[in-house]
C-alpha cells in the first residue's frame, strides 16, 4: 500500500557488547543497504537515540550487555522513543524469548544471525508506521497529510529526500474512506467512525465555541452547527467539548498544571462503576464502557452542566478536574497519551496540584524520562483509562496556544499530581489510581486487554507490558513530532494507536446508551 | 610448492576444520561479507574474536580462581564466550561453553574448572587452526594466487 516504500536506507542502530558480532552485524546490515550505526554499550546507545530522536528507524540489541540489561534498554527505547526493537542472543531459551516479547521486542533473533533475517527487519518499521497512519486517518486529514508525509520523510530517511517510507496523500484518503465506511451506525457491531481531531478540525471547533461565547451556552449542538462539518456528530463534539473544558480548567490552575493531564486524565477515568460516581452519572449519560463495570472508558458527557455538577459531586474524583471525568476516547488514545505524556513528564511532586510545577516540556524532558517502573500492578488497572484520557492532553495544549477561549474554571479540581514519581504520565496516573480507584473489575479487564493484544509486544504481563505498550505509543508521538506545538491534534494521528484496533464502538463514547466496552479487542495494540 | 598445490592444501585444510567440527557453517558466512571495501574482513573479524576471547578467558580464569567462586560472575563470562564463538562459527568452543554453563548452574566448582580447561583447549585449537589457515592463504596470495570463498572447498 505504500508505493514508495523501500527498505533502503533504513537507519539501524546495533547494540552489542561483543565486538566480533558488532563488526559482523554491521557488515551484514550494510549489505542489506541499511544505514548502520554501531554501539558497544547500552548507555551509549540510549544517548545516541536520545540525541537524535528521529535519527533511527529500528534498534537491534543484544540481550546481555555489561552495563545494562538488554531488556532494560528495550524498555527505555520503547518508552521514550517508540522505536521497534529487535533483540538478539546466542541463548534461545523460551523464557528469554518470552521476556523479550513481554518487554516489547518486535522480534528475537538467535545468534548466529543470518543475512536473510536481517534483510526483513524493515517490516517491523513499516508495520509500526502503518499502524500509526491508520490512526491518523480520518476526515481531518487534509491539513495533516502534508505534515505527516513531511515528517515521514524526515523520520524515515533522516533527510528531506524522496519519501521511501512515508505514505502518500492518496493512501491516507483511502484509509480514511475505509474507516468511514466502517462507521455504519446501523451495523450490528455498532462501529463508529473514529474521529480524529486534526488541528484544522479543532480550530473549527474552537472558533465555533468562541463564537458562541459563553461556556454554558456552548452546547455541542450549537458548536456542531457552527462548525459545519458534515460528518461530525453531536456526540463527537460533545466529547471533544468535555476534553476541551477540562483542558482549559487545567490551564486555569496554572501552566504547570498541564502536567497533570495525565494525572487528571487518570482521574478522569477512574475505574469506577456507574454506581460510584452517582453524581456524575445519569442514566445514559456516563456509561463506563467496560465489561465488568469499571469505568475505564468514560462516555462523553453530553451535557456540560452535568459535567460540572458531576465532577463536583463525585468524591472519588476529587482530584479530577471538573470535567475530566468524561474523557473520551474518540481521539486516538495513543496520540494524546503521547502528548499528555510529554507534558506530564517533569513531575516533581505529587501532592499539591496547585504548587508550581515544572513547566511542561514537550519533548526533551519527556524523552529523558527515566524508564518506567515495570511492575506496578495497580498501575495496570489504570493504564487503559489513562490512555484514553491522555489523548485529550495534547489537544488542549494546543488549544491554549491557539485559542484563548476560556472556560469557567472549576475550582474543585484537585488534580493530584503524581509528579513526584517523575514517572511518565501513564505511570503517574496509575499510581494515582492505584491508591484509590483500582477495582478488581478494572484489573481483570486490563488483564484481559493485555492478553488480547494481538500484536502487542507486551502481551502477557500486565505489569510491564501494559505500561509499555501504550507508553510506547506515546513516545512515538514525541519521537515523530519535532515540535509538539505544531502538531497538536495531529498528534493523535501520528502515534501508533494503542486503541487503533479497538472497535470504534468500544471507545466512542458518543452514544450515551452504550455501556459496554468490549475490552477483549486488544486495547493495546502496538 | 606451486600455486595449485597450495590452493589444494588450503582447501583440504579448510575442509578438515569442518569435518572435525572445529568450525561450523557460520564461518562460511564471513567470506561472503568480504568485498573490495574491506578485503581482509575475515581476518579482522577473526582477530577480534581472538582478542575478545583472550580477555574473556582471562577474566573467567580469575573468577574461577577465587576462594569463593561467584557464579553470578562466572556464568556471564561463559555466556559471552559462547556468543563470541558463535560469531565465527567456533563450534567446539561454543559447545564446550554450553556444557560449562550447565555446571555453572549447578554451582559445581570442580566441574567448572574442568569445563574451563576444556573450553581453553578448544579455543587454542581453533585459534591455532585458523592461524594456520590464514598463513596458507597469505602464502597463496603472496605467490600471486587468489583466495575466494570457493576455495574453502564448499
Amino acid at each position: 500500500m505504500d508505493k514508495g516504500f523501500s527498505p533502503v536506507g533504513l537507519r539501524v542502530l546495533v547494540v552489542d557488547d561483543d565486538p566480533t558480532w558488532l563488526k559482523i552485524l554491521e557488515k551484514m546490515l550494510k549489505k542489506c543497504s541499511y544505514e548502520v550505526t554501531t554501539c558497544g554499550l547500552a548507555r551509549e546507545a540510549l544517548r545516541l537515540l536520545r540525541e537524535r530522536k528521529d535519527g533511527y528507524d529500528i534498534v537491534i540489541s543484544d540481550v546481555n550487555m555489561p552495563d545494562m540489561d538488554g531488556f532494560k534498554l528495550l524498555e527505555h527505547v520503547g518508552l521514550e522513543l517508540d522505536l521497534p526493537v529487535i533483540m538478539m542472543s546466542v541463548d534461545g531459551e523460551t523464557k528469554r524469548v518470552m521476556k523479550g516479547v513481554q518487554h516489547g521486542a518486535c522480534d528475537y533473533l538467535l545468534k548466529p544471525i543470518r543475512m536473510k533475517e536481517l534483510k526483513i527487519i524493515w517490516q517491523h518499521v513499516l508495520r509500526k508506521k502503518l499502524q500509526e497512519v491508520r490512526d491518523i486517518e480520518g476526515c481531518c486529514y487534509e491539513g495533516g497529510a502534508d505534515w505527516f508525509t513531511r515528517n515521514d520523510e524526515t523520520h524515515y530517511l533522516g533527510g528531506g529526500e524522496d519519501v521511501s517510507f512515508g505514505k502518500k496523500r492518496k493512501e491516507f484518503d483511502f484509509e480514511k474512506k475505509l474507516l468511514q465506511d466502517e462507521s455504519d451506525p446501523s451495523s450490528s457491531s455498532s462501529k463508529k467512525a473514529r474521529v480524529v481531531w486534526s488541528f484544522e478540525l479543532h480550530q473549527k471547533f474552537v472558533n465555533a465555541v468562541n463564537q458562541i461565547g459563553c461556556d454554558h451556552k456552548a452546547g455541542p449542538k450549537k458548536i456542531l452547527d457552527l462548525m459545519n462539518v458534515p460528518w461530525l456528530t453531536r456526540e463527537n463534539v460533545a466529547s471533544h467539548l468535555q476534553k476541551y473544558r477540562l483542558y482549559l480548567s487545567r490551564l486555569e490552575k496554572g501552566k504547570e498544571l498541564k502536567c497533570y493531564s495525565g494525572g487528571v486524565k487518570n482521574i478522569d477515568s477512574p475505574p469506577k462503576d456507574s454506581e460510584f460516581s452517582s453524581g456524575h452519572q445519569s442514566p445514559g449519560k456516563n456509561s463506563y464502557g467496560f465489561s465488568g463495570g469499571s469505568s475505564l472508558i468514560h462516555k462523553a458527557e453530553t451535557d456540560p452542566k452535568q459535567l460540572a455538577s458531576s465532577s463536583v459531586s463525585d468524591p472519588s474524583d476529587v482530584h479530577m478536574p471538573p470535567k475530566a471525568k468524561k474523557s473520551r476516547i474518540e481521539f486516538d488514545p495513543p496520540i494524546s497519551s503521547s502528548c499528555a505524556f510529554e507534558s506530564l513528564l517533569p513531575w516533581s511532586d505529587v501532592p499539591d496540584p496547585l504548587e508550581s510545577k515544572p513547566t511542561i516540556l514537550y519533548e526533551s524532558s519527556f524523552l529523558q524520562q527515566q524508564p518506567l517502573l515495570p511492575s506496578q500492578s495497580p498501575y495496570v488497572a489504570n493504564s487503559a483509562p489513562t490512555l484514553m484520557q491522555d489523548e485529550m492532553k495534547p489537544s488542549y495544549e494546543t488549544c491554549v496556544n491557539a485559542d484563548a477561549f476560556l472556560m469557567p474554571q472549576d475550582k474543585n479540581s484537585t488534580v493530584m499530581i503524581l509528579q513526584d514519581l517523575a514517572l511518565p504520565t501513564p505511570y503517574a496516573m496509575k499510581l494515582q489510581e492505584a491508591s484509590s480507584n483500582v477495582t478488581n473489575d478494572t484489573e481483570s479487564i486490563l488483564r484481559s486487554l493485555n492478553w488480547e493484544l494481538p500484536e502487542s509486544h507486551h502481551s502477557g504481563f500486565i505489569d510491564t507490558d501494559l505500561d509499555f505498550s501504550w507508553i510506547q505509543n506515546e513516545h512515538f508521538l514525541a519521537n515523530t513530532s519535532g515540535n509538539f506545538q505544531n502538531f497538536q491534534f495531529q498528534d493523535y494521528s501520528c502515534s501508533p494507536s494503542l486503541l487503533s484496533e479497538l472497535p470504534p464502538h468500544l471507545w466512542f463514547g458518543n452514544d450515551p446508551d452504550e455501556c459496554t466496552l468490549m475490552v477483549d479487542h486488544g486495547l493495546f495494540i502496538s | 610448492m606451486e600455486l595449485g598445490q597450495m590452493q589444494k592444501s588450503l582447501q583440504d585444510y579448510t575442509k578438515s576444520l569442518f569435518v572435525e567440527g572445529i568450525l561450523d557453517s557460520q564461518f562460511l558466512q564471513l567470506p561472503q561479507l568480504q568485498d573490495e571495501s574491506n578485503s581482509d574482513f575475515v581476518s579482522q573479524v577473526v582477530s577480534l574474536f581472538f582478542q575478545d576471547s583472550d580477555r574473556i578467558l582471562n577474566d573467567l580464569s580469575l573468577s574461577l580462581d577465587q576462594k569463593v567462586v561467584d557464579f553470578e560472575k562466572v556464568d556471564p563470562y561463559v555466556h559471552q564466550l559462547k556468543g563470541s564463538s558463535s560469531s565465527i562459527g567456533a563450534q567446539r568452543v561454543k559447545n564446550a561453553c554450553v556444557v560449562f554453563r550447565s555446571f555453572c548452574e549447578q554451582k559445581n566448582v570442580e566441574a567448572c574448572h574442568r569445563c574451563l580447561q576444556q573450553v581453553k583447549q578448544e579455543y587454542y585449537l581453533v585459534k591455532n587452526r585458523l592461524e594456520t589457515l590464514f598463513k596458507l592463504e597469505q602464502q597463496i596470495v603472496a605467490s600471486g594466487g587468489m583466495i575466494s570463498a570457493m576455495d574453502l572447498g564448499f
